[in-house]
């Protein structure tokens, strides 16, 4: 895929990664996407605790400039095709934050109409319980998100599938 | 020219879905989509015993909590038949205004932010924070306590919690001056809030719409006053309304209202009498945890309530309570056994939103946020 | 206490083939009529002068199953002069239809759609009658007392068609 097959030969790629990833992990700007009560919470850590300080200062409308999607909230059936082209909108590379305990396996609702875990559509990278956790388990799960993204190489993108094949 | 206002927007509150069909810049004709957050609520809540059915209700109107848990605990109540202690009212009354200030709150900085004044936002919240930190240690749940229970409230309010209330209420009105010297006479804001989104006063009675978005159009209607509940008329306080039905009346009834429930929670905290928080019931109420750990007789009761409930007498009420956004009611249908026969919740929010179309019609695409951030729809009390 | 006496007299003297019988649980007042002349009593508490029950607070329906007739509809309507809250009930058969009261109170457009959402009852003369909460082509009603919470399908993996 370009240039990384040749650089992944030469020693500038460990540093390249370095900096490609200091960039994008002190910078991860997620998309908004609030669905019921978790919303709340998440508004909080953006305007109380500030999670400007760790370079998301940015909530993007719209999927096309962000990097990482926040699901807070209940997931239903309806609205589950919006959520998948929401995600096939949003470019490489991207993670996924299941937040609440609706989001990660269902929560309370165990009914006709909800989706029993938004891991049943999308690979998500953390998941987050709590009914609704406390903001400051977002931050921790921020943190944690930049730790896994010093760790992701350039080369580990040559081979990556589009979304549609994934699930 | 079609244009689809979808799901995820953000200034939509939610997951609410609007198909505009413009002419230019002026709207021929809207329908909103609503059911993206449909849980099944009613019918999961069927399946379960009356005290299981507790923590759906907070999550119906999230930024409500304590409101939605008072009208499902008096209709149980109702129902029932038995009489709640004075102490535990006065404890009701004290939260649910302060969850009434929360909520406006919220509106106040979220609407503004949609129209464009993004300092209030930051203002409101830090104020809701300090309601928030005192919910915590009263129940143990910022957003959602799930305090109350059938005949009184879970347990007593703990030490100290008198001093933090009586700090908020003497320091809040003065953040309403605040929030008054940034938008009441504010050209900006005039001029996008008032003459938008009008509705008067037969087509809002016809359309079911309750709360300030009704106040606002001229009508003196609020349950507090019209069908008092849990000791509402030991109170001293006035209902605002408006006359015109805009926006910008909407906006002045609220902010009245946030005053006035300051008010209330003042002579709440000052009159508060002493007394049991629940009453005695022993096959509705959980004996206290002590005597649960050392008391046969305590686990027994203990064990019974949790697992079968209690099977209250076949018939059918209708309860409600003055909400944030409107009068919220529980109409329950007993049939004699521990789970509820029909649960169905009226909810303000829907039948708002559905004199939406009418606001908007005729209007410009730019009104249509303002007039959606005035009704204060929330979509988890539309949808259900 | 007098203006419900009142409401219920006045209903007596002029529908009194279609009261059916008129209930009091604590301190409510439910009136059980048939369906036959629903749409005329709906207008009449509406629009008369004494009365004027112009809130419509609440439409909802309730699955009687297996008995027959399945279905009932409850109107909860609220008189803002007279500050006082009434019930009015019917009960609909299976296959039967029930006329719509959205020409008397806007807001039933809204509620009479849920309730054919959920349970499957049909109202003539419904300008849009469709889906609102659950998608189009959606197969069945859930709030029918045989219909599983957790829906039919909950053991199959879920597939959406984006």
């Amino acid at each position: 895929m370009g240039i990384e097959t040749y650089l992944e030969k030469t020693p500038l790629m460990p540093a390249l990664d370095w900096l490609v990833n200091w960039g994008r992990k002190y910078s991860i700007w997620p998309v908004t996407f609030g669905l019921a009560c978790c919303a709340l919470e998440m508004m909080v850590t953006h305007i109380v605790l500030d999670i400007g300080r760790f370079g998301s200062e940015a909530f993007r409308p719209s999927p096309r400039q962000s990097d990482v999607m926040i699901v807070a909230g209940t997931l239903t059936k309806k609205m589950a095709p919006m959520v998948k082209r929401i995600y096939e909108q949003m470019p490489e590379p991207k993670w996924v934050i299941a937040y609440g305990a609706c989001a990660c396996s269902g929560g309370y609702f165990r009914s006709y109409s909800v989706v029993q875990g938004v891991d049943q559509i999308l690979p998500v990278d953390f998941y987050i319980p709590g009914c609704p956790p406390k903001p400051e388990a977002l931050l921790a799960a921020w943190v944690k998100l930049q730790k896994k993204i010093e760790t992701e190489s350039l080369a580990d993108r040559k081979n990556v599938r589009s979304a549609l094949e994934i699930k | 020219m079609t244009i689809n206002m979808g799901p995820q927007h953000p200034a939509t509150h939610g997951v609410l879905r609007v198909v505009l069909e413009l002419d230019g810049e002026v709207i021929v004709k809207a329908v909103p989509h609503i059911g993206h957050l449909h849980r099944g609520i009613e019918k999961l809540a069927e399946t379960k015993t009356y005290h299981q059915s507790i923590p759906f209700t907070d999550r119906l109107d999230y930024t409500n909590a304590m409101g939605n848990n008072l009208a499902y605990v008096l209709a149980v109540e109702k129902l029932l038949g038995i009489q709640v202690p004075k102490r535990a009212q006065y404890i009701r009354v004290m939260m649910a205004e302060l969850q009434r200030i929360a909520a406006h709150l919220i509106w106040l900085g979220t609407h503004a932010l949609d129209i464009g004044a993004m300092t209030l936002i930051f203002y409101n919240f830090r104020e809701r924070e300090s309601i928030l930190k005192i919910f915590e240690e009263v129940a143990g749940g910022r957003l959602t306590p799930t305090y109350l229970r059938f005949g009184g409230v879970s347990k007593d309010l703990p030490e100290g919690i008198g001093e933090k209330v009586k700090t908020f209420v003497q320091t809040f009105p003065d953040h309403i001056k605040e929030y008054e010297t940034l938008l009441t006479k504010n050209i900006i804001w005039l001029k996008r809030t008032k003459g938008v989104g009008i509705i008067s006063k037969e087509d809002a009675i016809s359309f079911g719409v309750t709360g300030p978005t009704l106040r606002g159009s001229g009508v003196k209607y609020d349950v507090r006053k019209a069908f008092p509940y849990s000791s509402y008329e030991d109170f001293d306080f006035d209902i605002p309304i408006g006359s015109v039905g805009d926006v910008y009346d909407r906006y002045v009834v609220r902010l009245r209202e946030m005053e006035w429930s300051n008010s209330i929670v003042e002579q709440a905290v000052e009159r508060l009498p002493r007394g049991p928080v629940l009453a005695n019931d022993p096959r509705i109420t959980l004996p206290p945890k002590d005597d649960v750990l050392t008391d046969i007789a305590s686990l027994i009761r203990q064990f019974k309530v949790v697992s079968e409930g209690f099977r209250p007498p076949v018939g059918e009420v209708y309860a409600s309570v003055e909400a944030s956004k409107g009068e919220l009611g529980f109409y329950i249908v007993s049939d004699g056994s521990n789970r509820p026969f029909r649960f169905r919740i009226r909810t303000p929010s829907f039948a708002n939103l559905s004199a939406l179309p009418k606001m908007i019609e005729g209007g410009l695409i730019a009104d249509v946020i303002s007039a959606i951030g005035s009704i204060d729809i929330v979509l988890g009390e539309v949808d259900r | 206490m007098a203006e419900i006496n009142l409401t219920v007299k006045k209903l007596k003297e002029r529908f009194a083939n279609s009261i059916l019988e008129v209930e009091t649980f604590r301190n409510e007042v439910t009136v059980i009529v048939s369906k036959a002349e629903i749409f005329e009593i709906c207008k009449f508490l509406h629009s008369d002068p004494d009365l004027q029950y112009r809130l419509l607070t609440d439409l909802c329906g309730l699955d009687f199953f297996p008995q027959t007739p399945r279905f009932g509809v409850v109107y909860l309507l609220c008189s803002l002069k007279s500050n006082q809250r009434l019930r009015v009930k019917t009960r609909v058969g299976e296959t039967e239809s029930i006329p719509s009261v959205e020409s008397i109170w806007k807001v039933a457009n809204w509620y009479e759609r849920e309730v054919y959402d959920l349970l499957g009852i049909r109202f003539e003369n419904h300008p849009d009658l469709r889906r609102i909460l659950l998608w189009d082509g959606y197969d069945g009603y859930p709030l029918r007392k045989d219909y599983p919470a957790e829906g039919p399908d909950f053991d199959k993996p879920f597939i959406p068609e984006v």
